[in-house]
């Protein structure tokens, strides 16, 4: 590494990826540190792992392969209200779990849309409920995420490179063998080891959507040690194994991917002269309907059953939005500090592997063990309440660094290979290149991984219920809060606000990205 | 100068704060909102202690013992407000608690005596669900009926861990069985009560795990009377909310205090239609109107927190056994 020149330093990425792992491990190891001897792992422990690994991987595989026609569809046509409905395919996966799923069960439950469309025809409701359920759930999440990364694939590819094409003669079966199937080996596999992380903590939708204990997952074991049997020892340790599968999933995914771009563009506009067959038209129109019925029908129910309490909501919930609004920004202000040079250093480095699994702890460890952990170092030199709020927003940026290093490094990749010895050759040093090359050069995907973060630290309940009290809750907290006593039309009002605010700010953040930027 | 005097203003009022002692009391989040206990208690005692009652959410009755085991013997709290009968031994074992000195008459369906725990209030497990659906009158009923419930997990929710000793206290051995049969009428289990609750209102289940107390809620928050509870003829499980005093207490004349404020008319008489549970000592003017239209069980069936904790782990495991066929 050192004995390359380099256009700008890698150490403050390697610094921010040090203190991302010592955070996390830090954390574990202050559970590890106070738990008393336990148990070790039981039977049922080896069932809930094989569950959450064939679920987690179904899940990821599924949301995958679906992202890539629905990716390609949006990649390869322009119409109006792409930009809106790009935007609100996100929205699933910044919902608080227990809003999204009562708005997928709005629609695929037995009492569902679907059920009582097919009970109109005299056939039985959907049985959503068992693996099944879960994987559609997961891949209702993930999809979104699938494709806004698998989409970014297609943006990078430089427009000079359809140019060739098309003088060339080349038809879309040559198209996908010289252009898109290797811009997918370097792109699905990460979006792949990302979404199989998420699948691998998911706790909440797994066992309502699954339907009971055969749905037992390694964090429902987490949670129920802490709760249940408070074994912390038991949680470090079921929690080391989550650590140990994401970082074996994102090493293999790593591994296949392979490093080389397509060289630099002058950024000219993609134009597909090949795509414009009646068939593949038609294919590409099924696509995104299909995606965007999928997945903006929940959306649609959760609106509905949210509009009547969104008139008389109580005032705790503006206080709450306003927390939320607060720990969003910080948060995405800190993701930027953190992911930004390691994306920077990952693209230099030939040996970066750590940096890029370091920045996917954030996912693999459980927010319990993270929350916990945090508690037990905080508590003897501060109250952890003074603390709630740059806890919270620094746990909610780590937990979102694993998608901003998808969308970073990539880009970043390119523009360092592309750019990185013209910047050398110019002697401009790190500061110009960052300010002149770098940065500008990855607007778009700065822009999107600041809306993706202030979203989902909008919507996510992270840490912030084992340091808050009640002057402190986030806006998700007092969902839960507001169902917990029974106002279950306010807490949907509450939802329905919510899902306004963090798709606000995943536009505004996203559409600063891309001004002046996409035709 | 201006700056000087506010600045000395600052310090006056917090020196004049200072003298004000505080009583911390961790509770869950519900007692704590707007819409619960909380703030009406906060001033009702406030008005007769001269003291700063402070109430510090810490998630639910689970969540806030492990909350005190981490904070052990450091722990600000004075008193701890909202374990249940289920959690009372663990939470004894922890040594953190002090003994209490409050002598009430409690009405409740069953004796109660603990020497550290004081109950303030109570309710029933039962199944909740819409007045024109006829409602089985027993778990084997409910077995053999093709009703869906929705239920919530033992392992992450209270009233889900009230429902294992539920059929545990009404069945003991038999209760592998009754789970059997149990399975084909669950339609899915969820981490918590909100869940459960959301999911049966948006008509995913004919009947969802609560309490005969929720369909009070409907009725006098919202005027909806078409909510019920089926009674069952086994009896059906309790669960009592108690408090206790923590041996650690800076402050441990206001916890007595604060425990004999807790079953006194003033405390009991917001319990009702704040937390919608029965209080334990019932105050002068009655339980309010629309509470005489809830079932009362026949029988009330609790186990003893020493037998509850032993139960726990088996009956978990004859649960998961029986679900995860």
């Amino acid at each position: 590494m050192a004995d390359r020149a380099q256009p700008v330093s890698g150490a403050p990425g390697i610094g921010a990826a040090l203190c991302v792992a010592t955070l996390i491990l830090g954390a574990l190891a202050a559970v590890i540190w106070r738990a008393e001897p336990g148990s070790g792992l039981d039977p049922s422990d080896w069932q809930a792992l094989r569950f959450t690994l064939i679920q987690a991987a179904l899940s990821a595989g599924l949301s995958v392969a679906l992202a890539v026609p629905v990716a390609r569809a949006l990649a390869r046509r322009r119409f109006v209200g792409r930009g809106a409905l790009i935007t609100l395919l996100g929205a699933p996966f910044i919902l608080p779990v227990i809003v999204a799923v009562l708005g997928l069960l709005a629609v695929f439950g037995r009492a569902g849309w679907v059920s009582q469309a097919l009970g109109a025809l005299g056939l039985e409701p959907l049985r959503i409920y068992g693996l099944h359920g879960v994987v559609l759930a997961h891949v209702f999440f993930n999809l979104p995420l699938a494709t806004r990364l698998i989409l970014q694939g297609w943006q990078e590819i430089p427009g000079e490179r359809f140019r060739l094409a098309a003088q060339l003669g080349a038809g879309p079966g040559a198209i996908w063998r010289l252009l898109e199937r290797p811009m997918l080996a370097r792109t699905a596999p990460g979006a792949l080891a990302v979404v199989f992380a998420i699948c691998l903590t998911s706790f909440a939708v797994a066992l309502t959507l699954g339907g009971g204990p055969r749905a037992t997952t390694v964090e429902l074991a987490i949670y129920q040690a802490f709760r249940f049997d408070f074994d912390l020892g038991r949680a470090a340790l079921l929690s080391g194994i989550q650590i140990v599968l994401t970082a074996l999933a994102a090493g293999l995914a790593l591994r296949a991917a392979p490093g080389s771009g397509f060289g630099a563009g002058l950024d000219r506009s993609v134009q597909r002269w090949d795509a414009n067959t009646p068939a593949l038209r038609l294919l590409d129109g099924a696509a995104i309907t299909v995606a965007a019925l999928f997945l903006l029908l929940p959306l649609a129910a959760i609106a509905m059953a949210g509009l009547p309490g969104l008139t008389e909501l109580p005032a705790s919930v503006f206080h709450a939005a306003r927390t939320s609004v607060l720990i969003a920004l910080l948060s995405t202000g800190v993701l930027l500090l953190l992911a930004v040079p390691m994306a920077a250093s990952i693209a230099m480095a030939r040996r970066a592997a750590w940096i890029e699994i370091a920045g996917l702890l954030g996912l693999a460890v459980s927010p319990l063990v993270i929350g916990t952990g945090l508690f037990i170092v905080i508590y003897p030199l501060a109250d952890p309440r003074a603390l709630a709020l740059p806890v919270t927003a620094l746990v909610n940026a780590v937990m979102a660094l694993p998608f901003a290093l998808r969308i970073l490094v990539p880009r970043a990749r390119a523009v360092i290979g592309d750019f990185g010895r013209l910047g050398l050759g110019l002697n401009m040093g790190g500061g110009p290149f960052l300010r002149l090359v770098l940065l500008p050069r990855m607007r778009a995907q700065i822009g999107f991984t600041a809306g993706l973060a202030a979203a989902l630290s909008m919507g996510d309940l992270g840490v912030i219920a084992l340091f808050a009290d009640q002057d402190m809750a986030t806006l998700p907290l007092q969902i839960y809060r507001l169902m917990g006593a029974y106002r279950m039309e306010a807490a949907a009002g509450a939802a329905l606000l919510l899902l306004g605010l963090s798709m606000l700010a995943f536009w505004i953040f996203d559409r600063g990205g891309r001004w002046h930027a996409e035709p | 100068m201006k700056y000087l005097a506010f600045a000395a203003g600052l310090f006056s009022a917090s020196a004049a704060l200072a003298e004000t002692p505080t009583l911390t009391v961790y509770t869950y989040d519900s007692f704590t909102t707007e819409w619960g206990p909380g703030p009406l208690v906060e001033k009702a005692f406030e008005a007769q202690c001269g003291c700063d009652l402070k109430l510090v959410a810490a998630g639910d009755g689970a969540a806030l013992l492990a909350r005190l085991k981490l904070e052990g013997a450091r722990s600000d709290a004075d008193v701890v407000l909202g374990l249940d009968t289920n959690l009372v031994q663990a939470a004894r074992d922890t040594g953190l608690f002090a003994p209490h000195a409050v002598s009430a008459t409690f009405d409740m369906p069953v004796a109660w005596s603990d020497a550290d725990f004081v109950p303030y209030d109570w309710g029933y497990f039962a199944f909740v669900h819409d007045k024109t659906l006829s409602a089985p009158t027993s778990f084997r009923a409910l077995a053999d009926s093709d009703l869906k419930i929705v239920i919530q997990d033992p392992r992450a929710s209270t009233p889900g861990l009230g429902l294992l000793m539920w059929v545990k206290a009404a069945y003991g051995d038999e209760a592998p069985a009754i789970w059997d049969g149990l399975a084909d009428n669950i339609v899915t289990v969820t981490k918590g009560w909100s869940e459960s609750y959301g999911l049966f209102l948006d008509g995913e289940a004919d009947m969802v795990l609560s309490y005969t107390t929720s369909p009070a809620y409907h009725l006098i928050a919202e005027e909806d009377d078409s909510k019920t509870a089926a009674r069952f003829d086994e009896g059906h499980y309790m669960q009592i909310e108690v408090a206790g005093k923590l041996a650690t207490s800076d402050q441990p004349e206001l916890a007595d205090q604060f425990l004999d404020f807790m079953v006194s008319d003033a405390f009991q008489s917001i319990i009702p239609t704040t937390n919608w549970m029965y209080p334990a000592v019932t105050p002068e003017a009655g339980l309010p109107d629309g509470f005489d239209t809830l079932i009362t069980p026949g029988k009330a069936l609790l186990l003893s927190p020493e037998e509850a904790a032993a139960l726990r782990d088996p009956a978990l495991a004859e649960w998961l056994t029986a679900l995860s066929r």
